[in-house]
């Protein structure tokens, strides 16, 4: 029992963590608590690659003086390692996530002060009835003049 | 058994303890309502990802962790709620028992597909012995740089950097676009308007 938490517990917790930011994404109406909810769940999948590419008894991906032979250089090429070092591959894609991600972020906030100029309102049930209302009031133009009604 | 694996062992209690505090951060900012509350603990949120990050070895990606996503993001979103709006509507208590009903059930299929994973901290899983070890054992002779994620994103996968650094400039100059060049908001410029033709 306590080998399975031990070799499943962390995927266990990212899950849990990776749900709360789903939740957190579909239930907020308020646009700016989604998207908080968006990039938490963003950084868990972080998390989890990052997990995944941890080696027991390693130590982080940065060479220590035994694997740096001097002169190394032009000689064999596929070296034997002295000691463990976990996996640098996720690191590399995660640091590149993380950066995309604040990227993203900064379009979709964006994105949200423009709504909030043009509505006055960030909370998407407001948006969707402001919408209907304009739309309803254009129908109602339309069936006067003789135009093509939406709704 | 030896001090070793005990070691090994507390390291990754510490890091399931540090994953809890992230779920109890992440339970709050579902409750709150005050947006400003909701900006400094997904910082919060980010800096113990960042720590988190460095209990598991990558300590590269827990340093962009803390300069990006605790420092950048924050003054980011602190941004946004300075331009929009401080708090939240009270959500309908209704309106959550779909998401909640649907993250339990992708929860529940997730926590069962864990028993095909790898273990923790396996060495031969297959993304552990497969190019991440050829890059440890040719970086030296390739590159002469210690820290081998440095050369991987910097030499050996330059041209996904590239691309990356591409995507930051086209959000820039989305966001650029969207917000303007220091002009004023619609809604400023109305009220100037308005205020210029009531002054004779």
């Amino acid at each position: 029992m306590w080998d399975i938490i031990l070799e499943r517990g962390s995927y266990w917790a990212i899950i849990g963590v990776m749900m709360i930011g789903l939740y957190i994404a579909f239930s907020a109406e308020n646009l700016i608590k989604r998207l908080v909810g968006l990039s938490m769940f963003q950084t868990t999948i972080c998390l989890f690659y990052v997990q995944l590419s941890n080696v027991a008894n390693a130590t982080a991906p940065i060479l220590l003086p035994d694997d740096m032979p001097k002169g190394a250089y032009g000689a064999e090429r596929v070296a034997d390692l002295a000691h463990a070092y976990s996996n640098p591959l996720p690191h590399v894609l995660m640091l590149t996530a993380i950066v995309v991600g604040v990227a993203t972020l900064s379009l979709g906030l964006a994105l949200i002060v423009r709504i909030n100029e043009a509505y006055a309102t960030i909370e998407a049930d407001e948006i969707r009835a402001s919408d209907v209302e304009v739309q309803l009031a254009e129908d109602a133009d339309a069936a006067r003049t003789g135009g093509e009604v939406v709704i | 058994m030896s001090s070793e694996v005990m070691g090994e062992a507390s390291l990754s209690i510490i890091g399931v303890l540090l994953l809890c505090l992230l779920f109890v951060m992440g339970v709050a900012i579902a409750r709150l309502r005050n947006l400003f509350a909701i900006v400094i603990l997904s910082g919060i949120y980010s800096l113990v990802c960042a720590a988190w990050y460095i209990l598991v070895d990558a300590v590269d990606v827990g340093f962009t962790e803390a300069a990006v996503g605790a420092g950048m993001s924050t003054v980011v979103l602190l941004g946004a709620i300075l331009l929009t709006s401080r708090t939240a509507k009270p959500e309908r208590r209704l309106a959550r028992l779909g998401p909640f009903a649907v993250c339990v059930a992708a929860g529940a299929l997730l926590i069962y597909a864990t028993a095909d994973l790898p273990a923790v901290g396996d060495a031969g899983s297959p993304a552990n012995a497969g190019v991440g070890l050829t890059y440890l054992k040719i970086n030296w002779a390739d590159t002469g740089v210690p820290n081998v994620v440095t050369s991987v994103l910097a030499s050996y996968r330059g041209f996904d950097t590239l691309g990356e650094t591409v995507v930051v400039f086209i959000a820039g100059l989305a966001v650029v676009l969207l917000l303007g060049f220091g002009e004023r908001a619609l809604g400023e410029t109305l009220r100037k308007r308005k205020k210029e033709d009531e002054t004779p």
